[in-house]
């Protein structure tokens, strides 16, 4: 009896998870934080998704900004003044979300003292904010308002095309004034946090899980399919595959476990995307032999991309000569591309012919199989088509950064990926004496289109973008691009619908539900 | 007695001190910081940020500021998880690490004493060859190679355990059997191989042999005689090995999803998250100075060669 008991309750309990609305996620790691202000990472990014919603959300679809707390919004002819026009929306403790939620989120983001890494990003585009936030302006001159409860107002640098796309970051959340000051450094804890998303926080379990479970009090609850959302911390990707196998894990959020990719490619439950983001050698474009343009355009013409990606790669990533990953309005522009014979030739005219009297040149890369493979691939290309030695030097991450940002390297492994979908996001990394501008590229020409292109619109500003693209690849050959990214993701979408392949990798949890 | 017991406990504070200090220094000599990353931060955020976290000021504050912290038993922010102190951080994962830790070693102590006293007594016959032999295997496979293997075994093929995770409602306890298990098999390998040697020893020295001729039984001489001067070498073993077992392994915590301390220590370092590095220096080496404490205060009890008087 006893047994033919257990046997029914353990039967009531698959069915019931069979047809009820639970997922779970394995999600790389532990969030660093679930204060919208300060997230950088991308594990903290999923719990934004689904705990807080800001003028605008990421399409499932595109990951273009489509509407959220904002119902609507103008902006002004020349192109300055953006109004939006709130719904009728709560916080999880019943108090409505007003424009003054926003005037606060926003500024609390660029207060000196939050020492928040992405309060930049206001800084970019709105009126003052830049200022404010190194600690040289007021809050009152920050060019955000609230006309009224409904109506939010932001006055921007320059028409920039791809602001209102941005709002959907979490650095441009909504933040509850009143739980914050009540409760300090310990409002995100479950008992404290007030949220205005699709889901609420209930449970965080340090290192090993955080569930949220359905939020009544959002907007659209009516349309939100899943009952609740578990959240792995587990980071170690084979035990995280073969948790999905097992069917205790729907979706994998943080890559695939590339010793498996033979197996993984043959699966239909693989998800593989095009990622607006790309990997690239970064030389040193002041130090010899790189500060000779025929000598970074020789390198280039020396490896082939197409073959790294398809042999030795393998997960679907996509093999380029460009920096920026096309996009609607924007023809990427190409650098120098695989072609030996050329590569020789350039490499005798800067005074190197078959290489000799070639300098032995480090290659810098952070730990890791899959930079090891790279670099490998790429010694042996250079040894191949040019006859020239290079010595791999693998660090950890850190010393990398260090190395790079002091321009002490000649060639280093790098990577880049936009923070939203505009050209923009990629090539402003190499205006001269940019934060990230490590290779240390230099072109006055180049930083004018750049320039220009803050104050223009709409297809004039995509040209100049496309004719900086072409300096930096076409004329500067500043760095070697070999692929873009792709995003690398297990879940069955023939199981959970709402779940789509996009560019910018978020995966607001609200669109999915089991089919 | 107890007066050795006290000197010989305040001189570890020194100890501790000078660990504290030197490694304040030593982590900072490292390259990068806290708030380097792929995507450098504009100057200003960079500054904002130094500032919050005291980093903006001479070395020689920082550190005082940082000792006076510790003195009040404030192991300050994490730099890395910004919602979380260092004290909340250690305080949720150690215990975890620890009651893992606690398990494997009792495991392999009981199962490694155990195995060693047979093949020292069955010393050359097919039981010590076998035992050893496993023992061989325990000392020379990574954990990285039976962690996966046993959970390709009993939770892939047979189902019998949860692939990993820790304690909740659905699996109890069960989640917690495949790592203790792994976690152990190292420790029980060297536990047996160390006490079977040094009971050879013993079962060969001067004292086991009177005790022998003065017609003692034998359980009466292995129990009496042997066991206690054998066992010596492993109870100083198990001392370190206890600190070390549960401070975490950041292997098992890996492999079975396990919220333990050894993961973040191994992250801490690596994201050079100098708050959280330095919390788990004095915990790590408050606990293992205590146990080698310990060791010295109990091998007075089982070793009658040793007075502290």
């Amino acid at each position: 009896m006893r047994k033919s008991l257990f046997v029914l309750v353990a039967f009531l309990a698959i069915a019931g998870s069979a047809f009820s609305q639970d997922f779970v996620v394995s999600n790389g790691g532990e969030p660093s934080t679930l204060d919208p202000a300060l997230m950088q990472d991308t594990v903290s990014n999923t719990f934004y998704l689904a705990l807080f919603e800001g003028l605008v959300q990421y399409d499932p679809r595109t990951s273009k900004g489509i509407p959220a707390m904002a119902q609507s919004w103008e902006t002004s002819a020349d192109g300055l003044t953006v109004t939006f026009h709130l719904r009728d929306a709560k916080w999880s403790d019943g108090t409505p979300v007003t424009a003054q939620d926003f005037v606060y989120g926003w500024l609390r983001t660029l207060k000196p003292e939050t020492a928040s890494a992405y309060a930049y990003m206001i800084g970019m585009v709105v009126k003052g904010a830049d200022a404010y936030n190194a600690g040289k302006g007021k809050a009152e001159d920050v060019g955000i308002k609230a006309v009224d409860s409904k109506t939010f107002q932001v006055q921007l640098l320059g028409p920039a095309p791809y602001f209102v796309d941005m709002t959907a970051h979490s650095a441009f959340a909504p933040a509850p004034k009143w739980a914050i000051e009540k409760y300090g450094d310990q409002w995100t804890k479950p008992s404290n946090i007030v949220v205005n998303g699709a889901y609420i926080l209930k449970e965080w379990k340090a290192q090993d899980y955080i569930l949220v479970t359905k939020n009544d009090k959002y907007w659209d609850a009516k349309n939100v399919k899943l009952r609740t959302i578990k959240y792995l911390a587990s980071d170690n990707l084979s035990t995280n595959y073969k948790m999905f196998k097992a069917g205790a894990v729907d979706w994998m959020a943080n890559g695939i476990d590339l010793n498996m990719i033979d197996e993984i490619l043959l699966r239909k439950d693989y998800q593989s995307s095009a990622q607006f983001a790309t990997y690239y050698l970064n030389l040193n474009n002041q130090r010899a032999p790189f500060n000779d343009v025929r000598v970074r355009r020789a390198f280039a013409a020396a490896i082939d991309k197409k073959t790294l990606v398809e042999k030795v790669l393998k997960g679907g990533q996509i093999p380029t000569d460009e920096f920026s990953p096309p996009m609607a309005g924007y023809t990427p522009q190409l650098g120098q591309g695989y072609d030996p014979a050329t590569a020789k030739k350039l490499l005798a005219e800067a005074g190197y012919p078959d290489g000799k009297g070639f300098p032995t040149l480090t290659y810098v890369y952070n730990t890791s199989t899959g930079h090891k493979v790279i670099a490998e691939y790429v010694q042996q290309q250079l040894k191949t088509n040019l006859n020239v030695d290079i010595v791999l030097q693998n660090m950890e991450f850190k010393t990398l950064i260090e190395l790079r940002n002091k321009h002490d390297f000649t060639i280093a492994r790098d990577g880049w990926v936009g923070d939203y979908l505009d050209p923009n996001t990629m090539l402003e990394l190499f205006i001269t004496d940019s934060g990230n501008n490590s290779g240390d590229h230099r072109n006055p020409a180049f930083d004018k289109l750049m320039e220009d292109a803050r104050m223009a619109k709409g297809d004039a500003r995509m040209k100049m973008l496309e004719q900086a693209e072409k300096i930096l690849l076409k004329d500067d050959q500043a760095i070697i691009p070999l692929y873009h990214y792709v995003n690398q993701d297990m879940i069955d979408t023939s199981k959970w619908g709402g779940w789509f392949a996009n560019p910018i990798g978020y995966h607001p949890p609200k669109f999915i539900y089991k089919k | 007695m107890s007066r050795y017991i006290i000197r010989r406990f305040l001189s570890l504070i020194p100890t501790i001190f000078i660990i504290i200090t030197l490694s304040f220094f030593l982590i900072r000599f490292a390259p990068g910081g806290p708030f380097s990353s792929e995507k450098n931060v504009p100057e200003q955020v960079l500054q904002n940020l130094m500032r919050k976290y005291h980093m903006d000021e001479p070395m020689w504050r920082q550190y005082l500021r940082y000792m006076g912290d510790v003195l009040r038993g404030d192991l300050g922010p994490s730099f890395r998880y910004r919602d979380n102190t260092v004290n909340e951080l250690i305080g949720q994962s150690l215990p975890n690490s620890m009651l893992l830790g606690t398990i494997a070693l009792l495991l392999a102590s009981l199962v490694g004493i155990g195995v060693g006293i047979i093949s020292a007594l069955k010393q050359n016959h097919w039981q010590d060859y076998t035992v050893m032999s496993i023992a061989v295997v325990g000392i020379s496979v990574p954990l990285f190679v039976i962690g996966p293997v046993l959970q390709l075994v009993f939770a892939m093929k047979l189902h019998w355990l949860p692939l990993s995770g820790w304690i909740n409602s659905r699996d109890g306890f069960r989640t917690l059997i495949m790592p203790a298990l792994t976690l152990s098999f190292p420790y029980f390998a060297y536990i047996a191989r160390l006490s079977r040697a040094s009971l050879l020893e013993i079962l060969r020295s001067d004292y086991v042999r009177t005790a022998r001729a003065k017609g003692l039984a034998e359980p009466t001489v292995i129990w009496k005689h042997v066991l206690k001067g054998g066992l010596l070498p492993v109870v100083s073993y198990l001392g370190p090995a206890f600190s070390g077992i549960i401070t975490g392994s950041i292997v098992i915590e890996s492999v079975f999803a396990i919220p333990g301390v050894g993961r973040i220590f191994v992250q801490s370092a690596l994201n050079r998250d100098y708050t959280l590095i330095m919390g788990e220096v004095i915990v790590y080496s408050m606990i293992l100075v205590l146990m080698n404490f310990v060791v010295d205060i109990v091998y007075g009890f089982l070793d009658p060669r040793i007075s502290y008087n």
